[in-house]
């Protein structure tokens, strides 16, 4: 079995039944309703599959991903309003600038207008702030705490700048009321459908894009800089340049996530991409293990599954349960839910060596031992052990 | 090299997958006729067959906004049980679904959308923040559902799917500014947290003041939570007004009246105005740090009618002697009933017949008679000034002579004709 998974057929299989599961039995299963839903966690799974590059295998706490989320949302949702306000106000403004702003379109706006301009502007827009703050922070090398405080910052700053700009964003009560998305009727159920599918094979894609990432050369050299920078470093790499491109790489993927977000759920505002929601982000990755591909993933869907169910529910309840289970996944399963299959058999394994049960406490964090995964880390050459680098 | 098949593979699978994707696209937009025409593909799925009919409460239960909205919540939940002991609404009980808005608006539009289209609601009462209702627009109109909005707003919308119970500007900024301008004031210093409503209320003050000749002296915000205030109040004290209108919100009341007392600035030096202080957030402020302030709303606890007489007690015996009743839980336990009299007017629970039903429909509420406005979804209300006397409770001490008819893009006044084009 387990080889078979190794093999690429496996992985083909894999993504298949994937594709399978998203794309032809989620429908028919679903609500229109409850299929918009899972439309919303596939967007925040898109933006994990990027945490978990650059957070699990890259060691970079990247408390801020809500920033790169926004700037790609945002860009999506200014260019829904101009068109929405030239098909049907005529005017060409957006309904809220006439009421809280000027009545004019700012010029920064105006780009936005054309479709291609946007489509590159979510690509690009994302990607320059993090090649730029990836140059400025790598290359002096902050790391550790300070990055992931400096991202949070950004969160934080990014979130309050929006609340402030009533006039050009919105401010907090953000974009919404979305018409058309691209000259597609938003309304029409064929068209959410169409939507729902598209962000689910982003997904599939991003998943693809991290794997053949972390299997290259590169997601080797990631990972040992993850674990060794400095010796890395006297190899003749420049660690700075690794950690830029990856964090290129997630903040990238958080962009298209955003974009998606928009026109799915019909709103983006500055609660949705602030210190708060970066952290949700997170916890998601390391609930599902940040190490692994699919964990993530799975983190961030069930997470977010789970948030639904339980907080209509016991409203006041779930901020509570999520901190207890972010708690208990971290000490006592760093590797997160992913690595708990490997957990298991170690432990069968361990008892059946020693039955006088007089093992040593369980120690997942050894270097070495607590190797994530089982379908794909395993599958690289480089073992892949979680660092004690939070 | 093993990995580039994968690779190659993946490709195809990928574009067979966006593919199949596109191919299931529905109508295209060609021109604005064709749309408006598929506007409501959301057709209602409210089943009236049964001896019950499903309504839907939408509040912040979770974070920032619980505090408040949980009392719009439990006064929602008192009239569903008057009502359903009076015999329900055209002989069918109230089945209550609630549902979470958790502060956040993405939460709001999210579960507005349950409501609507699993939970199949007749109508959904609730929403607090102006963010939260902007969420919510949308779905509704998208779904050509009813909301009923409780709570004083910035003004300058109507929708026709939300009916506005609480008061829109020009019953309760503009009568506030209009007993300010009554009682002498000549300058006023504005502070407020930074968001819609205040920005907007403060748009609305600064052509007021342009028009009657009072100066602004001042305009600050402060993130909403915010607690840091010295900066802010050392201006106000500087500044010399004769008074400040406050937009401030929830927690930053705390940090500000005590710091405006803690620099010596009291009700008789420099009155404060608030619009968002009510019996509810009294001690949570301080009732040492604002006992003499003025407030602006449309209903008090302390209000002499028989409705209110009789809203107090059946509160107090339901959820106990110490709480209190405050304008935006009137405004939501009267948006139960309107609705109800809207659906009896109406004979039936379908939303346009209800749209169309709505116009002149009346209620004796707490405050005072409220009738619905058919054009705009506003309801008549009697704008009062209160003092926050030494129980915590309000005292009015202006009244507007009669209900103020809703005006919420400003039209009858001269100088606000800039603020809504």
């Amino acid at each position: 079995m387990s080889t078979f998974l190794r093999s690429r057929w496996g992985v083909l299989a894999g993504f298949a039944a994937g594709a399978v599961l998203l794309l032809v039995a989620a429908p028919a299963a679903l609500s229109a309703f409850n299929l918009a839903l899972l439309g919303k966690f596939i967007c925040f799974a898109i933006v994990a599959v990027g945490i978990g590059l650059a957070w699990g295998r890259g060691g970079m706490l990247t408390l801020g991903q809500g920033v790169f989320f926004g700037l790609g949302a945002y860009i999506m949702a200014m260019h829904l309003k101009l068109a929405d306000a030239s098909l049907f106000g005529g005017s060409g403004v957006p309904d809220f600038m006439s009421l809280y702003g000027s009545g004019e379109v700012p010029g920064w706006w105006e780009p936005f207008r054309s479709p291609v301009v946007t489509l590159l502007a979510v690509v690009l827009v994302p990607g320059l702030v993090a090649l730029v703050l990836g140059l400025a922070v790598f290359k002096r090398r902050v790391k550790g705490a300070y990055f992931a405080i400096l991202s949070q910052a950004l969160a934080a700053a990014f979130a309050v700048f929006l609340i402030g700009q009533q006039a050009t964003t919105g401010g907090s009560n953000g974009l919404s009321g979305f018409r058309s998305f691209f000259g597609f009727d938003l309304k029409d159920p064929s068209n959410k459908m169409m939507l729902y599918s598209i962000a689910a094979v982003v997904l599939l894609l991003a998943l693809a894009a991290a794997r053949q990432l972390m299997r290259s050369r590169f997601g080797e050299l990631l990972v040992a800089v993850r674990d060794q920078e400095e010796r890395v470093r006297f190899l003749g790499y420049d660690p700075a340049t690794i950690k830029t491109v990856t964090y290129v790489i997630a903040a990238v993927m958080a962009g298209i996530a955003g974009a998606l977000f928009v026109p799915i759920v019909g709103i983006i505002s500055p609660a949705d991409v602030g210190v708060i929601p970066s952290i949700a982000f997170l916890i998601g990755v390391a609930i599902g293990g940040r190490a692994t591909l699919l964990g993530p993933v799975l983190g961030a869907l069930s997470v977010a599954i789970a948030q639904t169910s339980l907080a209509s529910t016991f409203p006041s309840f779930w901020v509570y349960f999520q901190g207890l289970l972010f708690v208990l996944v971290i000490g006592f399963m760093p590797g997160g839910l992913a690595s708990l299959p490997r957990l298991v058999s170690r432990l069968k394994q361990r008892r059946t060596e020693q039955p006088g049960g007089a093992a040593p406490a369980s120690a997942p964090q050894v270097p070495g031992s607590a190797v994530p995964a089982p379908a794909t880390a395993a599958t690289t050459p480089t073992t892949v052990p979680e660092e004690a680098s939070r | 090299m093993r990995v580039s098949v994968t690779r190659r593979a993946l490709i195809p699978l990928a574009a067979a997958a966006m593919a199949t994707a596109l191919a299931g696209c529905g109508s295209q937009i060609s021109d604005p006729a064709s749309a408006n025409s598929t506007a409501s593909s959301g057709s209602s799925c409210v089943d009236t067959s049964g001896s019950s009919v499903k309504v839907g409460f939408i509040n912040s239960l979770s974070g920032t906004m619980a505090i408040s909205e949980n009392t719009v919540f439990d006064s929602l939940s008192l009239a569903a049980e008057e009502i359903n002991a009076a015999g329900g609404v055209m002989g069918k009980q109230l089945e209550v679904i609630s549902e979470d808005g958790a502060s956040e608006p993405t939460k709001f539009a999210e579960r507005a959308g349950k409501l609507i289209q699993q939970d199949c609601t007749a109508a959904v009462f609730g929403g607090w923040t102006s963010s939260s209702r902007k969420a919510m627009l949308p779905v509704f109109e998208a779904n050509d559902a009813l909301l009923f909005y409780p709570v004083q707003y910035e003004g300058l919308e109507a929708s026709k799917n939300i009916f506005y119970t609480g008061a829109t500007t020009n019953q309760q900024i503009i009568p506030a500014l209009d007993y300010l301008a009554e009682q002498g004031t000549k300058s006023i210093f504005l502070v407020g947290s930074d968001y819609v409503f205040p920005r907007t209320a403060n748009k609305i003050i600064q052509a007021y003041a342009k028009a009657h000749g009072m100066e602004v002296l001042g305009e600050e915000y402060a993130p909403l939570g915010s607690t840091e205030f010295s900066t802010i109040v050392n201006k106000v004290r500087d500044s010399k007004a004769d008074a400040v209108f406050n937009t401030l919100n929830g927690d930053s009341n705390v940090a500000f009246f005590r710091q405006y007392k803690s620099v010596g600035l009291t009700a008789a030096s420099m009155p404060v105005v608030s619009v968002s202080i009510a019996e509810e957030e009294v001690p949570g402020v301080g009732l040492e740090n604002v006992e003499g302030q003025l407030t602006a709303w449309d209903y008090y606890q302390t209000l002499d009618t028989p409705a209110n007489k009789k809203f107090v007690a059946a509160f107090k015996a339901k959820f106990g002697a110490d709480r209190v009743t405050s304008d935006p839980m009137e405004a939501a336990y009267t948006s139960l009933y309107l609705w109800k009299a809207m659906v009896e007017k109406a004979g039936s629970f379908e939303v346009d017949k209800v749209q169309a039903a709505a116009g002149g429909v009346t209620f004796e509420a707490p405050e005072g008679t409220v009738t619905v406005d058919g054009e705009n979804n506003h309801i008549t209300k009697t704008p009062r000034i209160g003092k926050i006397n030494s129980e915590g409770l309000i005292e009015t001490v202006w009244s507007s002579p009669k209900a103020v008819e809703p005006d919420p893009f400003l039209a009858s006044y001269d100088w606000a004709k800039d603020l809504a084009k």
